[in-house]
């Protein structure tokens, strides 16, 4: 099956597009994946949301003002491969922590946003060998209320203009032309579909584990919350923070589940100051 | 020709209830149990008039919803395997990739074949996309799991020789070992239903009877794959016992009475769509690239199945929703009037596709009353099935 976009990417300045074969530097089974690299500086590894992976201007640019940012497309999403075998969250943790080592990063600054979130803190329990410091913005993947209470809408139930409605501060930041798409971007939209729902269908949006692995957590944290995000809300966001050691908590206005799309200059900010915070407090801690 | 009739069993005092789905969502508080009671003992007197008629009973299941009050496909055929006793009994179908244990399904599917004394024949259906919903089974994969949970199936009722054990993609059993054991050997008929070309080949593989279901003529281009795949797999035959066509029937003592219980059949038509928008679609039900190529055509991205009616020669009359009886008969979905004009349509249509051996009518629908069915479906036995009988012996010979 091809599901490689022909179309050539959104370029932004100094950016690179490349099939990442793991195989090519590690022993693992052949995996292929759409990786984006642009700017330099420390390195920074973006995880995309459960609606996959836009590379563009100005998130992307912001942030690779700052950071060497690289960001791929998870396993099934975009035009990255899915292996049959590949079925859970902790797939995708792995294959990421198979990355970092492949691509000899050190000090890695993971920043998972919603379902990116999810991946980034199955990775961080698992080994921060190579991270300095963890950004979750809007993240999912823990359970907090009791079972009669979900607490991420149910999106797989929820019809496009509403979901638009509940994800963005401002709908019209969501919305979809298919009439400008081309082929590979209309593949794209519904690899993506199918792709969070394998990873996120049932039991929805979270791992009932996690919640009790979040404490492993040892380097700094910071979870970022788009204020006007309606399908988690803010105090699901003050649970996750508060089950990982030393985290901070911090909003950002005007910006729903995607504070990136919303709010890029702030959400890049942000990070910055995080990044240069941890670098003192590490500083001062030698 | 063998006949079966097909009734959904619905409820359809909850079909005028202001709501945008009569699927999924659909608060049962709008169902009265009393009024669902006397349903259901009426459905099961219209499966015993079809026992004394010869008709055989075609029964299927939903899920959440008033187009469908039969839930579970087994407890219906469990009742009618005792309170008839000649005629076949079909289950299509069993949604297996929806059900969480396929064991279970071999346990229930073994007691109603030897309740019935060997006659049930066996569907299996993936199931209409929403039904994911309720069943909470990953769309994803979907087909995958449909086929292990087949194997499983199979397995479970093949094995005599005490447990096996089942370590798959998505099913594990340390010891699966059914009693009773199906009454029928090895297992009976199976059944798989296809909508598009593409699913015809492996049931066609498998030699197992092809349902077809609001299809219209373009049964036709399935039934040519299914005779396709058919001859590749070293078959001689015109494998006309495995292929089915499914319509809507209505009889009446004159043409006037048979079109205006057409019109109540159609009430099927009219409802059986009304679904949420979120779940006309779920995620990986079909595959990304046939979503990608509707939704550039369409903008919508709504399942990719074709809902369109299409005359005798391809051309396309309308939604299946929006038709009139009359164009619903224009597209090979309807056989209504007098017994004689009945005879005449079904026959005109099988030539047309080709010929099968196995032919469904949904008879009832709707509020179509207990009088009008039975009387359509009495019509029907009398004046229609003895002909339609006598055609396809003569036929076989012929050929």
């Amino acid at each position: 099956m091809c599901w490689t976009d022909e179309k050539k990417p959104r370029i932004l300045i100094g950016m690179t597009q490349t099939i990442f074969r793991t195989a090519d530097k590690l022993p693992l089974p052949r995996l292929s994946l759409e990786l984006y690299e642009a700017g330099s500086g420390p390195p920074l590894l973006f995880l995309h949301p459960e609606n996959g992976l836009r590379f563009e201007a100005p998130w992307a640019e912001d942030l690779a003002a700052h950071f060497r940012l690289i960001a791929p497309s998870h396993p099934g999403f975009g035009a990255s491969e899915l292996p049959r075998w590949m079925a859970t969250v902790d797939d995708l943790a792995y294959t990421y922590l198979d990355l970092l080592k492949a691509l000899e990063l050190k000090d890695v600054i993971v920043v998972g946003v919603g379902f990116g979130g999810w991946v980034a803190a199955e990775i961080a329990v698992r080994s921060t060998e190579r991270i300095s410091g963890l950004v979750l913005a809007n993240p999912v993947g823990i359970k907090v209320s009791d079972r009669e209470t979900r607490d991420i809408v149910d999106i797989f139930a929820t019809a496009q203009p509403e979901l638009l409605r509940l994800s963005y501060h401002d709908p019209a930041n969501g919305q979809v032309d298919a009439s400008a798409m081309t082929e590979g971007e209309a593949l794209t939209l519904f690899r993506n579909r199918e792709a969070i729902a394998l990873f996120a269908w049932s039991p929805y949006m979270h791992s009932p584990r996690l919640k009790y692995h979040l404490h492993r957590i040892d380097v700094p944290t910071l979870v970022l919350w788009g204020e006007s995000d309606q399908l988690v809300s803010q105090s699901y966001g003050r649970a996750f923070a508060a089950a990982i050691p030393g985290a901070r908590f911090e909003t950002v206005p005007a910006a729903g589940h995607f504070p990136h799309v919303e709010a890029p200059r702030l959400f890049a900010e942000r990070i910055l100051a995080f990044s240069n915070t941890k670098r003192a407090a590490k500083g001062s801690e030698s | 020709m063998k006949i079966y009739h097909m009734t959904e069993e619905p409820y359809p005092d909850a079909w005028s209830v202001p709501a945008e789905s009569l699927r999924v969502t659909l608060p049962n508080k709008y169902c009265d149990p009393k009024i669902a009671s006397d349903l259901f003992h009426r459905y099961l007197d219209e499966w015993v008039l079809c026992d004394e008629l010869g008709i055989n009973l075609f029964i299927n299941e939903h899920h959440a919803t008033a187009t469908c009050m039969t839930s579970s496909v087994n407890v219906i055929l469990g009742i009618c395997a005792r309170i008839t006793k000649n005629v076949r009994m079909l289950c299509l179908g069993m949604p297996i990739g929806n059900r969480s244990d396929p064991v279970r399904v071999a346990e229930e599917i073994a007691i109603i074949d030897v309740i019935s004394r060997g006659r049930l024949d066996l569907g299996f259906v993936r199931g209409v996309p929403y039904e994911v919903v309720p069943s909470n089974a990953n769309p994803v994969r979907g087909v995958d799991r449909f086929w292990e949970a087949h194997d499983l199936i199979v397995k479970a009722m093949t094995s005599h020789d005490g447990p096996f054990s089942w370590e798959g993609e998505f099913y594990n059993y340390r010891s699966v070992n059914i009693w009773p054991r199906p009454y029928q050997q090895p297992h009976p008929p199976i059944w798989i239903s296809a909508n598009t070309p593409g699913s015809v080949r492996r049931i066609a593989e498998h030699a197992y009877v092809l349902g077809t279901v609001m299809t219209g003529y373009r049964a036709k281009g399935l039934f040519e794959e299914y005779r396709r795949v058919w001859r590749e797999t070293g078959h001689t035959s015109d494998p006309l016992d495995r292929l089915c066509y499914c319509s809507f029937v209505a009889v009446g003592k004159t043409e006037e009475e048979g079109l205006r219980r057409a019109d109540q059949v159609m009430q099927y038509l009219r409802s059986n769509a009304i679904v949420s928008d979120a779940f006309k679609n779920p995620p990986g039900y079909a595959p990304a690239v046939a979503n990608a190529q509707a939704f550039l055509k369409t903008g919508s991205i709504g399942l990719p199945q074709d809902h369109n009616l299409y005359d005798k020669d391809g051309t396309r009359i309308c939604l299946f929703r929006e038709a009139t009886v009359e164009q619903t008969m224009r597209g090979g979905l309807m056989f209504a009037g007098t017994a004689d004009q009945v005879y005449e349509q079904i026959i005109d249509f099988y030539q047309t596709v080709g010929g099968f051996e196995h032919f469904q009518m949904m008879a009832q629908a709707g509020s179509m009353s207990h009088e009008d069915t039975c009387d359509s479906l009495r019509l029907f036995a009398k004046y229609v099935k003895p002909r339609l009988e006598e055609f396809y012996a003569s036929r076989s010979v012929a050929a």
